[in-house]
């Protein structure tokens, strides 16, 4: 109760005041940079939403993939040295089917309108059917 | 805000004096307006009111807090080559003067403006280019081939920069920002495992060969502007970049600017004289271009000074990276071929 609102709500009502009430009344340049102070605004919010969850998920995959959790950045890291060694390539479904959930979870919260990540979204809703 | 007035009032005095110089007419009196402010270079519209009429024209400068680039050539360097490339056919702006240290202006250059339309989104979305959309991959195709046919004597001073030292360079800037992104090393590491085998002539580059940096009217491409990335080496280069799905602004499934098939490029390429290209080349460029731009989208998100904000369309830029990591693994591990 005493943390009502939450902070993507919080977001939510500054970035519809700057939308609706600010936005209309500038131009040019200004009126270009309070909308990508908006759009700044939105991903912030869907990163407080999911970022957490995010991290969770890749970090299981990746310890799947590596054997064991040794955190996040580290099995990252040592991802990444495998990859430039050779020893892990797209040759494995399971580094692939990794390496796509990680960008498509990153766009969900990064840039949700981009093509590509859509035409993934669209893909999968195919696929379920 | 003042301090902007000030500035652009400032320019618009500098600017007047400069044309009555040059016999061109006067600033027309409030014509002066600011179309981009990029990074690096500032991109002014006015009009010269002349004997004959108004004149529209282009002030092209950088930026004066601009940091030194090695990627970029000097602004008279640019000039000088849209001055040749225009000479060998290519369409670019008539450049009307190089600014010299006494016009007072800073680096650049004042140029013809094209009449068209240069934003991509409306290139490829506007009804007034519905009947020349269909022909503009062919158009880019037969532009690229003159471009990659000029003769490299007589060019100002361009570094040459095959695929090699390419990726050794993106490499060192993707370990600058602290690496730690596996797709990026994913595509390192097939981008020099599959490098052009053949050793070509270096030819001219463009550098940034796109949909955004062309003006278009209805009756096709009038200009090729953004000449400051140019450079000696694969001509591919520019054939791939023009289809990394960013310059694609939403119409995916037209690799080429959004309006038009790799095919149809390459047809257009061969049309004008240029080499027989196959579409894996493109898509080796594609790939290495994907990459390059993840990689500026990360370095446009630098602070000014250590400690200092970052400007908030650039800080929004360097969020882009995922979606060239995204564009990677459709290229190089596309869903539903595995």
């Amino acid at each position: 109760m005493t943390q009502h609102p939450a902070a993507t709500e919080l977001l939510a009502s500054v970035s519809s005041f700057l939308r609706d009430e600010l936005l209309p009344s500038l131009r040019g340049a200004q009126a270009f940079n309070l909308r990508v102070s908006i759009n700044a605004i939105e991903l912030v919010r869907r990163e407080i939403e999911q970022a957490a969850d995010a991290a969770a998920r890749e970090r299981s995959r990746l310890a799947a993939l590596l054997g064991g959790d040794r955190g996040l950045d580290a099995m990252r890291n040592e991802l990444c040295g495998k990859i430039a060694a050779g020893e892990l390539t797209l040759e494995e479904p399971a580094l692939c089917d990794h390496l796509r959930a990680t960008a498509m979870e990153r766009m969900a919260i990064d840039q949700p309108s981009y093509s590509a990540y859509l035409a993934g979204l669209a893909r999968r809703r195919r696929e379920q059917q | 805000m003042s301090d902007r007035t000030d500035a652009a009032a400032t320019l618009a005095k500098k600017l007047n004096a400069l044309l009555v110089r040059l016999n061109r007419g006067k600033l027309k009196d409030g014509s002066l307006v600011r179309l981009t402010a990029g990074a690096h270079q500032e991109t002014w519209a006015f009009e010269a009111a002349g004997e004959a009429g108004a004149t529209p024209l282009i002030l092209r400068r950088l930026a004066a807090d601009a940091a030194p680039s090695d990627m970029t050539i000097e602004p008279e360097s640019e000039a000088q080559l849209m001055r040749r490339a225009g000479q060998c056919g290519v369409p670019v702006p008539a450049i009307h003067h190089i600014l010299a240290p006494d016009d007072d202006l800073g680096r650049g250059f004042l140029a013809e403006r094209v009449a068209g339309e240069s934003l991509a989104p409306r290139i490829l979305r506007d009804p007034a280019f519905a009947a020349i959309r269909p022909r503009l991959a062919f158009q880019c195709g037969g532009i690229a081939a003159r471009i990659h046919a000029m003769p490299t004597t007589n060019l100002p001073p361009l570094k040459t920069r095959f695929a090699a030292p390419q990726l050794d360079d993106l490499y060192a800037l993707y370990q600058s920002f602290g690496g730690g992104s596996p797709v990026f090393e994913v595509a390192f590491r097939w981008l020099r495992d599959h490098l052009p085998k053949e050793a070509r002539t270096a030819r001219l580059v463009h550098g940034d060969f796109r949909n955004g940096n062309f003006i278009v009217g209805p009756d096709g491409v009038r200009a090729v502007l953004d000449w400051e990335l140019a450079h000696l080496g694969d001509p591919a280069e520019d054939l791939g970049w023009i289809t990394v799905n960013s310059w694609r602004f939403g119409a995916i499934d037209q690799p080429v600017g959004g309006f038009g098939s790799v095919e149809q490029m390459l047809k257009g390429y061969g049309s004008a004289g240029g080499e027989a290209f196959d579409t894996a080349t493109v898509r080796y460029w594609r790939t290495l271009g994907s990459l390059r731009w993840g990689l500026f989208c990360r370095n446009m998100a630098q602070p000014p000074r250590p400690g200092l904000p970052i400007a908030v369309e650039r800080a929004m830029i360097g969020r882009r990276i995922s979606e060239t990591e995204l564009d990677l693994l459709d290229i190089l591990a596309p869903e539903g071929l595995q």
